[in-house]
């Protein structure tokens, strides 16, 4: 019995629901953890980034203004999507990170539960990191986490979808749009995280995932006024300096840190605290 | 055709075809068996009984009525699944069980809302849009507390209680079952749930949700039966909480049945909801909430804007508008798709709201109810309205839970406050204006769980419910809503 031949895919970019190849044409070599060909995958341009940052800029305001059950089925529904694809996803886990077959499905597994953690936070972050003021006076006052807007993440370097789904679920749940940089070396599992994306009802530009050269692009993302977070996470090398990019508009950063992922600490780096002040008499 | 018509209507002489949903959907088997440690028993092995159409008095199916012996079974099933499996279950694993069941209702949600307006008389507008969906949402929001306790602000590892047994009413019988169930399992405690005597059908299409969503057998066991079952549940020394959902003089039984053991208690009682209305209030959304307020439900709602209270400037044209609305409902079948007031649940209810309708127009208030003809078969009561009302007839301090409004004046916000609160009850309250501040103002006086500001009758799980005074204590919905399930 001959082995049938498999029909390869063609990897290419997320931006504003749709799937481009890079504007530019190029596209560059991903190996596996052994050092084999995988896939000649995207690489993004500058162009692609710009079109990538208006697309979350576009998207935002409508992902904010679903209610945060609504957002949190959809984060779940991508879930579904992912649990649904788990056995793609490990394999391309398992490449990408050397590992064997039973380690990747354990690690989609964590995956997919991080995001369903995410999921249910929707409705429950303005109530853990909002409330109401006792100010001294005839007022009601009360304090709502708001989104910071659109937020730029250089995903881990190492931890190609766990790692993913960490970054840029966070920003996700509490409202922010994303253009994410997959991992240079092993951007397939977020890859294909996107593609699911598209199936489980994320408006398109909600989640832009690029490809391509971390050196390159993360400056642009870095200093795009129109970027308002910056999680510099794959980026430890050149953190100081990205971070430097980023202040020139006052773009919120957060750095790399190990440990601690059952933290809020994602959740709170890019939220935004608004106060309402209201008269309380007859 | 058969059409009913449309009376008093500016526009004419209108009328409406049927459009009813299928009864068919429904799917009910002839009779049921209680669902103890993950499975049904014989139907054959409890004595049975009939729970009806209240809208037609026909037999939907019977259900088993469960003696002291099975809930004591129940309990022990709920024990021993809370001591081999759920209390070592992790957060995120009874996470993923609870959004099971939230996929798993929405998937059935129009099936459900048939079974639930066939027993219970609601209409299915109000089935399908608000009991169902809510309940689909209330298992989602607190799937999400499961597996993040630690964040809820009850210190870092917050217990579960163990045992509860869930003792529900017969208003709203999925959606209190949801509102029981979803805290109770995020927290991690196992359940006993003992539905309403007149509405135990959804609750167990609920039983069969929870077996395709392969929860672990006695994690949730339902008992349906009448008081005696309630009785038995919470007289049972397994159960370490009791939650109860239901009229105030069962609840003050039940406080006392349990004042000396260890057993934690969360009560939700009845209600006598003032909707108070400023004169700069917009009118046409005011008279749609007073609507709501009262006729949501046919009355049967614990939280009813039962007591209107206006300012005398606008009385005259608020009375106006609220009779010719009234005169507008369409009161029928509930399975129609446009009726907006269905069936009174049971045939000692309708006797009760009677009685107290006697009363009220006995001690001299003025009564007004809608000319709408009654279907022939089946209980109804015509949406009603008391005018001349003073705040010593029973009519304003006793909760009637049905369709009926009793209508007093106010002159100063002061009076307005002083009146609302002039009652044992504390559940709820309704506030309309265009102030703010005013609104705040009395908001902050008025002693009541809930206060609505220019809306009434809204729920979300997010939000806390729940009374105070001898309107219970203890909250469903929201962050509170998990305490009333943790050693906290």
């Amino acid at each position: 019995m001959s082995e049938r031949l498999d029909v390869r895919k063609t990897y290419k970019l997320l931006i504003d629901g749709a799937f481009p190849r890079s504007e530019s044409g190029r596209t560059y070599e991903v190996l596996d953890a052994r050092g084999a060909f995988v896939a000649n995958v995207a690489r993004a341009s500058r162009k692609d980034v710009r079109d990538a940052v208006r697309a979350a800029r576009a998207a935002q305001p409508r992902w904010w203004s679903a209610s945060a059950y609504n957002r949190g089925q959809v984060l779940y529904r991508w879930a579904e999507m992912a649990e649904s694809r788990a056995g793609e996803l490990a394999a391309q886990v398992a490449a990408a990170e050397g590992l064997d077959a039973t380690d990747a499905r354990a690690s989609v597994g964590r995956a997919v539960d991080r995001l369903v953690w995410y999921a249910g936070w929707t409705d429950k972050v303005t109530q853990v990191l909002g409330g109401a003021n006792p100010v001294a006076g005839p007022f009601f006052n009360f304090s709502l986490p708001v989104p910071s807007g659109v937020v730029a993440v250089l995903a881990p370097r190492d931890s190609s979808l766990e790692g993913f789904v960490d970054a840029v679920a966070a920003p996700l749940c509490v409202g922010n749009a994303v253009v994410a940089l997959a991992s240079e070396t092993r951007p397939l599992p977020a890859v294909l995280l996107g593609e699911m994306s598209a199936t489980a009802d994320l408006p398109g530009g909600v989640v832009n995932v690029l490809t391509g050269s971390l050196d390159e692009l993360a400056p642009v993302l870095a200093s795009h006024e129109d970027v308002d977070g910056l999680d510099l996470e794959g980026a430890p090398d050149a953190a100081g300096e990205l971070a430097a990019l980023a202040a020139a508009t006052i773009t919120r950063v957060l750095f790399p840190r190990t440990g601690g992922d059952a933290s809020l600490r994602r959740l709170r780096a890019f939220v935004e605290t608004t106060t309402v002040w209201h008269t309380v008499g007859q | 055709m058969s059409s009913r018509p449309l009376a008093n209507s500016e526009l004419g002489w209108l009328a409406y075809d049927p459009a009813p949903e299928s009864s068919s959907l429904a799917r009910l088997a002839p009779s049921y068996g209680l669902f103890i440690d993950g499975a049904f028993t014989d139907p054959g092995a409890h004595q049975q009984v009939p729970t009806v159409n209240p809208a037609t008095e026909a037999t939907l199916a019977t259900v088993a009525h469960a003696a002291a012996a099975d809930v004591d079974r129940a309990v022990r099933a709920a024990r021993h699944a809370y001591d081999t499996v759920w209390s070592v279950t992790s957060g995120a694993e009874r996470a993923k069980y609870l959004y099971r069941i939230a996929r798993l209702i929405q998937e059935r949600a129009r099936e459900l809302a048939v079974v639930e307006t066939l027993d219970n008389g609601k209409p299915i507008r109000e089935s399908r849009d608000v009991d169902i969906p809510l309940a689909a949402a209330h298992f989602f929001y607190y799937a999400g507390w499961a597996d993040k306790l630690e964040h809820a602000g009850f210190g870092a590892d917050p217990r579960p209680l163990g045992v509860a047994g869930q003792i529900i009413p017969w208003n709203f019988p999925l959606l209190m079952a949801a509102w029981k169930l979803a805290p109770a399992l995020a927290a991690g405690n196992t359940c006993v749930l003992k539905p309403a005597e007149t509405t135990p059908l959804s609750a167990l299409i609920l039983a069969e949700i929870l077996q395709q969503a392969e929860l672990p057998p006695g994690v949730v066991n339902i008992v349906t039966g009448d008081g005696a079952t309630g009785a038995a549940l919470v007289e049972h020394p397994g159960v370490d909480k009791i939650a109860f959902t239901g009229s105030t003089e069962v609840g003050r039984a039940i406080q006392a049945r349990v004042a000396g053991r260890a057993t934690h208690l969360t009560l939700e009682l009845g209600g006598k909801g003032a909707n108070i209305v400023f004169d700069d209030a917009p009118i046409d959304e005011m008279v749609e909430g007073i609507i709501d307020g009262i006729f949501f439900n046919q009355g049967h709602v614990c939280c009813a804007g039962s007591r209107l209270l206006v300012q005398e400037t606008v009385a005259d044209e608020v009375l106006r508008r609220l009779q010719r609305r009234v005169e507008q409902l369409r009161v029928g079948d509930p399975l129609d798709k446009n009726t907006d007031v269905g069936a009174i649940n049971s045939r000692a209810q309708l006797a009760r709201i009677e009685e107290l309708v006697a009363a009220g127009e006995r001690e001299g208030a003025t009564r007004y109810s809608s000319s709408c003809a009654l279907p022939e078969h089946g209980y109804w009561f015509a949406p009603t309205v008391f005018t001349d009302v003073s705040q010593s007839h029973r009519i304003a301090r006793e909760e009637i839970f049905g369709p009926v409004l009793s209508v007093l004046t106010f002159r100063t916000p002061e009076e307005a406050v002083a009146k609302a609160n002039n009652t044992t009850y504390g559940l709820a309250c309704g506030v309309w204006s265009e102030k703010g501040s005013r609104t705040l103002w009395v908001a902050q006086r008025l002693r009541a769980g809930v206060i609505w500001a220019n809306t009434y009758n809204r729920f979300d799980p997010t939000s806390p419910f729940g009374g105070v005074r001898e309107s219970g204590f203890g909250r469903e919905g929201g962050r509170p809503g998990l305490a009333a399930y943790l050693d906290v």
